[in-house]
C-alpha cells in the first residue's frame, strides 16, 4: 500500500502558488484575454420576453452593419423561448461596437406569451401557466420516511414549526462565461473559462459532430466557476459556429447582464420544518416539507440541464423517525446549475436554524444540543476545538438577552460533504529531461485553487526537488484526462496521480541510470545518464492516498442593530478538516473565500424576479449584491490535520455552514428568528415585530 | 429590459446631448439653465468627432499607443481589444466590480468608464507597467508572498488600486484599505489575505489567525 512521506518537506507547508507571478503582472491570459490571429468580437441577442413563440429572426440587416462577418440564429425554425435571456441570435465582427449595433439590427418575429411564471408560489398554484406545455410546474419526489413520525411527535416534550427559506444565489464569477474559439479545417480549437477541459471537448465534439480528435480545448487561466462553468453550452457552441462561418477565431465572452441571465444559479429552497426532541435533548421526531426552483431546469422534460432543488434532510443529524418530501418547481428563468455544495448550504441553513429555535424551546445551549446529537466524531471534536478558540462558553448568553440598541450575537453550524474524494480515472505524465528539468502534463484545470501548485508540491515532495524545478501544465484536452473541477474532487484526484508518476519515474530512472536512488542530490546526475532522450512517465490514480467525506464546523459573531436592522458579522471562526494538509496557504483562501460567499448568501444575495415583466430585475453588480472588502469579519481558521486519512477537498465544505452559522448568531442577538436568507433589515426589522413582514415570495 | 428595436446609435455628439438636456433644464428654468447654455456654447465651439474611428494616442506604461478607434471606444476596449495589455480584465462593464482599474495620472480609474478619446494626454498605468526590468513592486510581491489571490481575474484591479492608496498613503490603516479598495470586487474571497498583502507592502507587519491543529 503506498503511503505519504512521514516527514514531508512542503507536503503541509505553504508554497507559494507557482503562477501567481503571471497574475500579478498581467502576463496571465484567460479565455477572455485570447487574441488569437485575426480574431472577432462575438456577441449573443438574448430574448427579452419570459415565454413567447419565436416564428422567424432575420440576420439580413445585421449583415449589413459595417464589419460584421457572420451571423447566426441560435435555432432553426419556430421555437418556444420560455426564460428572459434565452439565446435567440448571435453574431461576431471586427468590434464590439459593431457587434452591438449588428445586435439591434436583428429583426425578431415573436408571439410574447402573457401568461408566464416566474416565481416559485405563482408556479405552484392551480391552473398556473406551464412553463412547459403539458409537463405540470411542479413535480413531487417520492416521499421518505422512516420510523414512525405521526406517533413520534407526541412522544417529544419539545417540538418547533419553522419555515425556512433560501434564495436564488447566482455563481457570478468574476470572469463571465465564454469562449474564443477557432475553426479551422484542421478542427476546433477552444480556450475556454471552464471548469472541465475534458467535458467542453465532448460537448462541442457532439453538437459540431466532430470526432474527440478534431476538438482541441486550452485553459490555462480561468477567472472562476463556482461550479457552473462544468460544460460547453450554448454560447460555446455559437462561438464555433460563428467561427466556422467567419472563417475566423471568435472571441465570445458573455456580458455580465448575461451570466445572471442563462448560466446556471444556485435553486432555491422552502423549507418546512417540524422538528421534536425530548426533554433530555434527544432529537426524536423530524418532518419536511420543500420545494424549491432550478428554473426551466425543473418539470418532467427538463431540456435547460439544470439540477434539481432537492436538499439533504435533516441534514447532517441522525433522527429516528423522519418523513421528508421535497418538489421541484419549474419557473420561467435561466436553468440552476452545480453551485458550491449543492443543496448544502440551504440544508445546514434550514436544519441548523431549526436545531436552534429547538434548543431555544428546550431552553439548551445550542451547542450542546448539537454535541448531543450530532454522532458524527471528526465534528464533535472540531466543535469543542472551536468552542474553546471561539470563547463560546464565556460569550453565550440565552437569545434575546444582549442589552442595548445593538446587539451582538453567536451561532454555529456544522457540515458534512461527501464528495472531496478522487476521481479514479485521473491520469497524467511527465517529462523528465536530460538536463534535469521536468514537466508535469494533466488534463486538469485549476479554477484558482492552486491546483498546479499542488502538483509541484507534490511531485517536489516525491523526487525531492524544489516546487520552483516543477514545471506543470494543465488545462489541455491534449494531456492526459483528469476530471472537472468540481465536489472538491480535484485535489484528491492529482495528488495521488502525481504520488504515482513520481514513484514510477523513480524507477525507470534507477534502471536507466543505475543509481539507486534518482532523487534530491542525485537528480541531475541520474536524469544525464538519460543520453539524449527525455523519459517520459504516465501514470494514474491509485488507491490509498485519498479519501472522503470532509466535516467542517463554523461559530460566527454578529451585532445587530434593532433601530435599522443591519447585520455585521463581526468574526467568524471555521475549523476544518481535509485529511492530509498539502498546501497550506492556498488551502486558507479557500476556506476565506467559503466563508466570505457564505456571508454573502447568508446576508447579501438573492436574485430578484419581477412578476409582472418577467425579468430578472437585478442582473448586475449595483443591484445584486455580494460581499464586499468593507464587510468582511475577523475570520480565524483552525485546520484539523488528518494525514492518516489522505488527501481530501475542501473548496465546498467551507461555504456551507457560514449561513446557517450566523443566521443562528442573528437570532441569538435579537431573540427573534429571520427564517429566510438573505438575511436584510427590512426581514430584522419584520422579526422586532417593528415594520410589516416584507412581502417575500411565500404561500 | 433591454431596447432591441434597431437605434441610430452612435451619433451622439456632447452637442447634441447638451442641447436636449438644455431644453429639459429650460423648461425646469431652474438656476442651473445658465451654466447649461455656457456649457452649450462652449460645446458648440467644439468640433464633433466620430462616429467613425478617429486617431486616438494614449500614453500607455510610457509608451505611445498610436489607435484608430470610434470615438464610444473605451480605454477599456482600447487595451484589451485594441493592443495585446490584457491585464486589466472586463468584469461588468459599468463600473461596478473594478477589474479594469488602471491609474491615469496616478490616479485609479475604472478604465470602462473612460472614453479612450478622453484619456489622450494622460499618463495611464496597467497592471503590466508596474514591474520595471521584471522586478516586481511592493505590492506585487506581497501580493504573491500572502497569496492575495486564488482565480486572479481581480488581482489587477486590487494592485493597482492599492498602488495608488501606498503612493498617496504610505501607512494605511485597515479602513484605508478597505476604503481603497471598496469598488473591486473579489468573487472567490481572498479579501483577508488583500488585507495582509497591502499590509506587508507598507512594511507593516501582518498577523496570520491560522492554526493547525493535529487529529490524532
Amino acid at each position: 500500500m503506498p503511503s505519504w512521506p512521514a516527514n514531508p518537506k512542503y507536503i503541509g507547508q505553504s508554497t507559494l502558488r507557482i503562477d501567481a507571478e503571471a497574475k500579478v503582472t498581467g502576463r496571465a491570459r484567460y479565455a477572455s484575454d485570447i487574441q488569437a490571429d485575426g480574431w472577432l468580437y462575438g456577441m449573443i441577442l438574448r430574448s427579452k420576453w419570459p415565454a413567447a413563440k419565436i416564428s422567424g429572426i432575420n440576420l439580413d440587416k445585421a449583415m449589413q452593419v459595417p464589419g460584421i462577418k457572420a451571423a447566426v440564429k441560435a435555432r432553426d425554425g419556430e421555437f418556444t423561448v420560455r426564460f428572459y435571456g434565452e439565446e435567440l441570435a448571435a453574431v461576431c465582427g471586427t468590434t464590439k461596437q459593431a457587434c452591438l449595433d449588428a445586435l439591434r439590427a436583428i429583426e425578431v418575429k415573436a408571439e410574447p406569451k402573457n401568461e408566464f411564471a416566474v416565481r416559485e408560489d405563482d408556479a405552484i398554484k392551480d391552473g398556473a401557466p406551464q412553463v412547459w406545455d403539458g409537463v405540470a410546474n411542479v413535480t413531487t419526489g417520492k416521499l421518505r420516511e422512516t420510523g414512525t413520525v405521526d406517533q413520534a411527535f407526541t412522544e417529544c416534550d419539545a417540538v418547533i414549526e419553522g419555515f425556512y427559506t433560501t434564495p436564488v444565489q447566482i455563481h457570478n464569477p468574476m470572469e463571465t462565461h465564454g469562449n474564443t474559439v477557432s475553426w479551422t479545417d484542421d478542427g476546433v480549437t477552444a480556450w475556454a473559462s471552464t471548469q472541465g477541459v475534458s467535458s467542453v471537448r465532448d460537448a462541442l465534439s457532439g453538437a459540431l459532430k466532430l470526432d474527440h480528435s478534431q476538438v482541441r480545448v486550452l485553459t490555462d487561466f480561468m477567472g472562476g466557476g463556482f461550479g457552473s462553468k462544468l460544460g460547453a453550452t450554448v454560447e460555446g457552441v455559437l462561438a464555433a459556429r460563428l467561427s466556422r462561418e467567419a472563417r475566423a477565431p471568435v472571441r465570445l465572452m458573455l456580458t455580465r447582464f448575461d451570466n445572471a441571465l442563462a448560466v446556471g444559479n444556485r435553486p432555491s429552497s422552502f423549507q418546512k420544518i417540524k422538528i421534536g426532541a425530548k426533554a433530555d435533548g434527544t432529537l426524536h421526531a423530524f418532518e419536511m416539507e420543500n420545494y424549491g426552483t432550478a428554473g426551466i431546469g425543473a418539470g418532467a422534460d427538463a431540456g435547460g440541464g439544470g439540477g434539481g432543488a432537492d436538499i439533504p434532510a435533516p441534514y447532517i443529524y441522525k433522527v429516528p423517525n423522519t418523513r421528508v418530501k421535497q418538489s421541484v418547481v419549474a419557473v420561467n428563468a435561466g436553468s440552476s446549475r452545480a453551485f458550491r455544495a449543492p443543496g448544502h448550504p440551504p440544508a445546514a441553513f434550514g436544519m441548523e436554524s431549526a436545531m436552534d429555535d429547538l434548543a431555544a424551546k428546550l431552553g439548551m445551549d445550542p451547542l450542546e444540543f448539537r454535541l448531543k446529537n450530532d454522532s458524527n466524531e471528526v465534528r464533535q471534536r472540531e466543535y469543542k476545538i472551536g468552542a474553546e478558540k471561539f470563547g463560546w462558553k464565556e460569550k453565550y448568553q440565552k437569545p434575546g438577552s444582549s442589552p442595548g440598541v445593538v446587539k451582538t450575537g453567536i451561532g454555529c453550524a456544522g457540515a458534512g460533504w461527501p464528495a472531496g474524494g478522487p476521481s479514479r480515472r485521473t491520469q497524467g505524465e511527465a517529462q523528465i529531461n536530460p538536463d534535469g528539468s521536468v514537466e508535469f502534463r494533466l488534463g486538469v484545470q485549476d479554477i484558482g485553487t492552486g491546483t498546479k501548485t499542488v502538483i509541484a508540491v507534490v511531485a517536489a515532495e516525491m523526487l525531492g526537488l524544489k516546487p520552483e524545478q516543477i514545471t506543470v501544465r494543465v488545462g489541455d484536452t491534449n494531456f492526459p484526462p483528469g476530471p472537472g473541477s468540481g465536489g472538491s474532487t480535484t485535489c484528491a484526484s492529482i495528488s495521488p496521480t502525481v504520488y504515482d508518476i513520481c514513484d514510477k519515474a523513480l524507477q525507470q530512472l534507477q534502471t536507466q541510470s543505475g543509481i539507486a536512488d534518482a532523487r534530491g542530490d542525485n537528480w541531475f546526475a541520474a536524469c544525464k545518464k538519460l543520453g539524449i532522450t527525455p523519459l517520459v512517465v504516465s501514470g494514474n490514480w491509485i488507491d490509498g492516498l485519498s479519501t472522503r467525506p470532509a466535516y467542517g464546523v463554523q461559530f460566527a459573531k454578529v451585532e445587530v442593530d434593532t433601530e435599522t436592522g443591519l447585520v455585521t458579522v463581526k468574526k467568524v471562526l471555521g475549523v476544518h478538516d481535509c485529511g492530509l494538509i498539502v498546501n497550506r496557504n492556498t488551502l486558507e483562501s479557500q476556506i476565506n473565500g467559503g466563508i466570505i460567499m457564505g456571508m454573502g448568501y447568508a446576508l447579501y444575495e438573492e436574485r430578484v424576479m419581477d412578476d409582472l415583466s418577467g425579468v430578472v430585475l437585478n442582473p448586475n453588480f449595483e443591484t445584486y449584491k455580494m460581499s464586499g472588502i468593507g464587510d468582511v469579519p475577523e475570520i480565524e481558521i483552525v485546520l484539523l490535520n488528518m494525514p492518516e486519512r489522505g488527501v481530501i477537498g475542501i473548496g465546498e465544505p467551507a461555504t456551507v455552514p457560514t449561513a446557517g452559522a450566523i443566521a443562528n448568531a442573528v437570532f441569538n442577538a435579537i431573540g427573534a428568528r429571520v427564517p429566510s436568507l438573505p438575511i436584510t433589515p427590512a426581514k430584522v426589522l419584520a422579526a422586532l415585530g417593528k415594520v410589516p413582514p416584507p412581502a417575500v415570495s411565500q404561500t | 429590459m433591454k431596447n432591441t428595436e434597431p437605434e441610430k446609435f452612435g451619433a451622439h455628439s456632447r452637442r447634441t446631448f447638451l442641447k436636449s438636456l438644455g431644453t429639459v433644464a429650460a423648461t425646469a428654468a431652474t438656476a442651473q439653465v445658465q451654466s447649461v447654455a455656457a456649457e452649450l456654447e462652449k460645446a458648440n465651439a467644439e468640433k464633433t468627432v466620430g462616429p467613425g474611428a478617429v486617431p486616438v494616442t494614449l500614453n500607455v506604461n510610457g509608451e505611445k499607443l498610436q489607435l484608430m478607434l470610434e470615438p464610444r471606444v473605451t480605454l477599456l476596449d482600447a487595451l484589451r481589444n485594441y493592443s495585446s495589455l490584457t491585464g486589466a480584465k472586463e468584469g461588468c462593464d459599468r463600473a461596478t466590480c473594478g477589474a479594469c482599474t488602471v491609474l491615469l495620472d496616478d490616479l485609479p480609474i475604472y478604465s470602462c468608464q473612460k472614453l479612450a478619446i478622453e484619456a489622450q494626454g494622460g499618463e495611464i498605468t496597467t497592471v503590466e507597467g508596474l514591474a520595471k526590468n521584471g522586478d516586481l513592486t511592493p505590492v506585487q510581491r506581497a501580493f504573491i508572498q500572502k497569496d492575495a489571490l486564488q482565480c486572479g481575474y481581480c488581482t489587477p484591479g486590487f494592485i493597482m488600486s492599492l498602488t495608488a492608496l501606498l503612493k498617496k498613503n504610505p501607512h494605511p490603516t485597515a479602513d484605508d484599505v478597505k476604503h481603497a479598495c471598496a469598488g473591486n470586487l473579489c468573487r472567490c474571497g481572498t479579501h483577508p489575505h488583500i488585507m495582509q498583502a497591502a499590509f506587508q507592502a507598507a512594511g507593516m507587519p501582518v498577523a496570520s489567525k491560522t492554526e493547525v491543529i493535529d487529529y490524532a
